[in-house]
């Protein structure tokens, strides 16, 4: 047995498995990176410690300073990565959340200790976005490390993730994930770029449900800063929308290869497959796609047990990615 | 025969109401600068006045984003469907 001081160490090196046996195209393997092994149970834990790692060495935060108060936007598991890294290292942590996320996060949170502050669910991600840049804008004196901005969310990835993956699979050709606040595809983006030219970088766009877009108009979109920092869309070779259906199918085939995932996790997985279609006839490929959690905290939505149809209707209406 | 054009919830008003309208066009251009004569109210939410893709519009063909197939210029074909997307931050990937 390995022993460990700290279950912040426990954070990254997590394995991948081949999953080929959902491969629509024999000639394509697809691997997949159990992201929901770290302690926090997400990919996010590589980044909340990341971010904070960071504050402490730039003396925005600083280790033993009584009453130190972190605000961050987060529909979820950044949020709750947070909450587990600030309670190990005495800080204080409010989450701005939407108001329709599973109930799931909002139990985890609790438990870490954290202080919810809701934002209208109409107005999803963006809507908690807008509210902590108000309230952080407000209380100076509060830390807001604001992962969709912060250089240390990407470069978590470029340090840890990326080479992990090269490591394990040196034959890598494509790297699928998700596009969220875009850290995991811009960094192990850059960093496959840099080390193995070459390999085609598609990003998957989250199926957000017309219920909680909440724009009045197109000029209150959002693109994450990190993004743009970053020359995503140079960096990106392709980007695909996947539907809520597709989601929670794949979700529910992932169990097929023993694979119990959340539902951004089924998203990116039919990316895949969808990538795998599209590989010629007389070529061969090797997949890398992340699985960014677990289904534990997706359970509520009844994803794997009730009609599909029921399933994709509440997915309209409540934040699950 | 024609395209599919999906109007997101956020540009129905100016668009007649409708979730997809029928479009003709060879390329993404095309069929937006035709949605615009159509609906003048919508022209800034499309296209900025150069005719490029407004920042926060994504648009695809078929599921596939056009600013990595050409912009404006990726091919258009028929029983194609085009969706249109407001740019909005993800968050828990």
């Amino acid at each position: 047995m390995t022993r460990y001081a700290s279950v912040l160490e426990l954070i990254g090196s997590t394995p991948i498995v081949d999953v080929s046996a959902l491969s629509p195209n024999s000639r394509v393997t697809i691997l997949a990176k159990l992201e929901g092994r770290n302690p926090g149970g997400s990919v996010k834990d590589r980044v909340a410690l990341s971010l904070v790692d960071a504050a402490e060495a730039e003396g925005r935060l600083v280790l033993g300073k009584p009453d130190q108060i972190l605000i961050e936007p987060s529909s979820g598991n950044t949020g709750i990565a947070l909450a587990m890294v600030c309670g190990l290292r005495g800080y204080h942590l409010k989450v701005v959340l939407p108001s329709n996320v599973s109930p799931e996060r909002r139990q985890l949170l609790l438990a870490w200790g954290a202080q919810i502050i809701d934002s209208p669910g109409s107005e999803g991600s963006n809507g908690a976005v807008r509210l902590a840049q108000k309230l952080a804008a407000e209380n100076p004196e509060w830390v807001f490390l604001y992962q969709y901005a912060n250089p240390n969310n990407p470069l978590a990835h470029y340090r840890s993730t990326g080479p992990e993956i090269l490591s394990d699979v040196p034959e890598i050709t494509h790297f699928v994930a998700g596009l969220g606040t875009s850290g995991t595809l811009m960094g192990v983006g850059r960093y496959l770029k840099e080390h193995k030219p070459g390999t085609q970088i598609w990003a998957i766009e989250p199926p957000s449900g017309e219920m909680v877009d909440g724009l009045r108009n197109l000029d209150d979109g959002y693109i994450p800063p990190i993004f743009t920092d970053n020359h995503g869309a140079e960096l990106l070779d392709r980007k695909v929308v996947v539907r809520p259906r597709e989601s929670i199918e794949w979700t529910r085939r992932m169990t097929e290869v023993g694979l119990f995932v959340g539902l951004s996790s089924g998203a990116i997985m039919a990316g895949a497959v969808k990538c795998a279609n599209l590989i010629p006839a007389d070529q061969r490929a090797t997949i890398v796609t992340i699985v960014c959690d677990d289904g534990w905290k997706y359970l509520s939505t009844g994803a794997w047990s009730d009609d599909i149809e029921e399933v994709v209707d509440r997915a309209q209406r409540i934040i699950y990615f | 025969m024609s395209a599919v054009l999906r109007v997101p919830t956020v540009l129905r008003p100016a668009m007649g109401g409708a979730s997809t309208i029928a479009v003709e066009g060879s390329t993404v251009g095309d069929v937006l600068s035709q949605v615009t004569l159509r609906y003048p109210a919508v022209k800034g939410q499309l296209l900025n006045d150069d005719g490029s893709l407004h920042r926060f519009l994504n648009v695809y063909v078929n599921d596939d984003d056009v600013r990595y197939l050409g912009g404006v210029n990726a091919p258009v074909t028929d029983s194609d469907e085009i969706t249109l997307l407001p740019a909005v931050a993800g968050g828990v990937w």
